[in-house]
């Protein structure tokens, strides 16, 4: 059983067991119940949304399944992104982690990446997978702007700031690619359960 | 194509619409209208077809110059018209009496290019036109085939409103007694705009300290950042948070927390 909170009227937060099974149920969702009108997978959540009246009666029914086939999850598309390890706390990542900054890059190029949700800014994929000695604290105090592409560190993820924005996270590269063109489809260059892997600019 | 020239834009007017919603999984908020009912007559006084862009003005309403004669009306925090406004005039829209945001609703609506399905700025996200400038100008899009319906004015928000909550989706993360102080009184902050209405009282004390793990957030969620003070969440919110959300409010309510005024003092009915 799926155990699954209220998010208000309208609303179910499913709660899954990890990341891949919150987006193999997202995915089950957005193929078998059109009626619903946003399916947004958390780290290990679904969020499921309607518009007036009750869920589709199969909202339930249908995560379940997704869960109990076992299949494997559709696989998503690979991306490779070139980077520039050439962020501003590149250095201060090597010392947090005890590493030089030669073998922080070394790390963060050697694991293959999962696009675990979406969040933040749209096209802000959180990238899960990443090396453990990589995981790093958010800084305290944010910056008011980091520019677009810069590849960073925050926690358990790995990301790319798919424009300026301010953020938390620790600055090690940049990418030329875009993440997000509102006049492309699909806009967002990530969807949740995409692989990711960096490679040397 | 007629044009409206901006003579003062106010605080803050955007343009908007019924938003995106249906995007939330690639990190784009709904955005749209946060007193929808009022956007939703103002398309209807003036005759255009529902979905149709207007403006969404903060505080004080812009002062506006219309080249050729437009069917106009204001809804939400001001409540007059439809009105004809001939060419060369000018329209001052006026401070908000019953709230803090009016909707402008011109006949052939705000004409801007949609940004995946929808005209609305998003603050948050930088999607869609930016705000009104001093000086700018607006297109007006092409006459609708409607006609403007008469509508009675919808009664004036209470003083103090009691907006409907429902527990959840992390209401486990409190203690019981935050539950019971939710129901306030509560005050509103002064750093309160579309991604959110700051709320000021008893601090929600956690029953668990551990960090969320983020997850999708709603409309109307009241999410709790760890200085206990919950942020009611408006139409540009974040479309993901790890802030537990004690309680959303319900749907029919959100219109009536658009409109608190900074200091403005509210509850929560708690079911």
């Amino acid at each position: 059983m799926i155990e699954a909170q209220p998010a208000g009227e309208g609303a179910l937060m499913l709660e899954l067991q990890d990341n891949a099974a919150a987006v193999r149920v997202a995915r089950r969702l957005v193929a078998e119940c059109p009626d619903l009108q946003d399916v947004v997978p958390g780290h290990c959540t679904v969020l499921a949304t309607w518009a007036g009246g009750s869920p589709p009666g199969r909202l339930l029914d249908v995560a379940e399944a997704a869960l109990r086939d076992g299949a494997p999850a559709v696989p998503g598309t690979t991306h490779v992104m070139p980077v520039r390890y050439d962020g501003p706390d590149l250095h201060e990542v090597a010392e947090l982690t005890a590493l030089s900054p030669e073998e922080v890059v070394a790390r963060h190029l050697q694991s293959e990446y999962v696009a675990g949700f979406l969040g933040f800014a749209p096209g802000f994929a959180y990238l899960l997978g990443g090396d453990e000695r990589l995981h790093v604290a958010r800084r305290t105090e944010p910056r008011v702007r980091v520019p677009a592409g810069t590849v960073a560190l925050g926690g358990v993820y790995s990301g790319v700031y798919p424009r300026e924005s301010p953020g938390g996270w620790r600055l090690i590269g940049h990418t030329e690619i875009a993440l997000f063109d509102a006049m492309r489809d699909p806009p967002a260059l990530l969807a949740a359960g995409d692989r990711v892997r960096f490679v040397p600019a | 194509m007629s044009e409206i020239e901006v003579l003062a834009a106010g605080p803050l007017t955007t343009v908007q619409d019924r938003g995106r919603p249906g995007w939330a999984h690639i990190g784009v908020p709904p955005s749209g209208a946060v007193d929808p009912p009022a956007y939703e007559r103002g398309n209807r006084l003036v005759g255009n077809e529902p979905g149709a862009a207007a403006l969404e003005a903060t505080m004080v309403g812009p002062r506006l110059r219309f080249r050729a004669p437009a069917l106009v009306a204001l809804t939400g925090a001001v409540s007059r018209g439809p009105f004809e406004v001939g060419a060369g005039e000018a329209l001052d829209v006026g401070h908000c009496r019953d709230g803090v945001r009016v909707y402008v609703s011109v006949r052939g609506g705000i004409d801007v290019e949609p940004v995946l399905g929808s005209r609305s700025t998003d603050l948050m996200s930088a999607l869609g036109p930016p705000p009104l400038k001093d000086g700018g100008l607006l297109s007006i899009g092409p006459e609708p085939s409607n006609e403007p319906q008469a509508e009675e004015q919808p009664p004036r928000p209470p003083e103090e409103p009691v907006l409907r909550a429902l527990p959840g989706p992390r209401d486990d993360w409190f203690e019981p007694k935050a539950l019971e102080a939710l129901v306030g009184p509560w005050q509103v902050g002064l750093n309160s705009n579309r991604i959110g209405v700051r709320l000021e009282g008893p601090k929600l004390e956690r029953a668990r300290h551990d960090e969320l793990l983020s997850e999708g957030l709603v409309t109307g969620a009241l999410q709790v950042p760890p200085s206990g003070q919950p942020i009611l969440l408006l139409n540009d919110h974040p479309t993901t948070g790890g802030y537990p959300v004690v309680a959303v409010v319900h749907t029919d309510d959100l219109p009536l927390a658009g409109q608190l005024r900074p200091g403005q003092r509210l509850r929560f009915a708690v079911k």
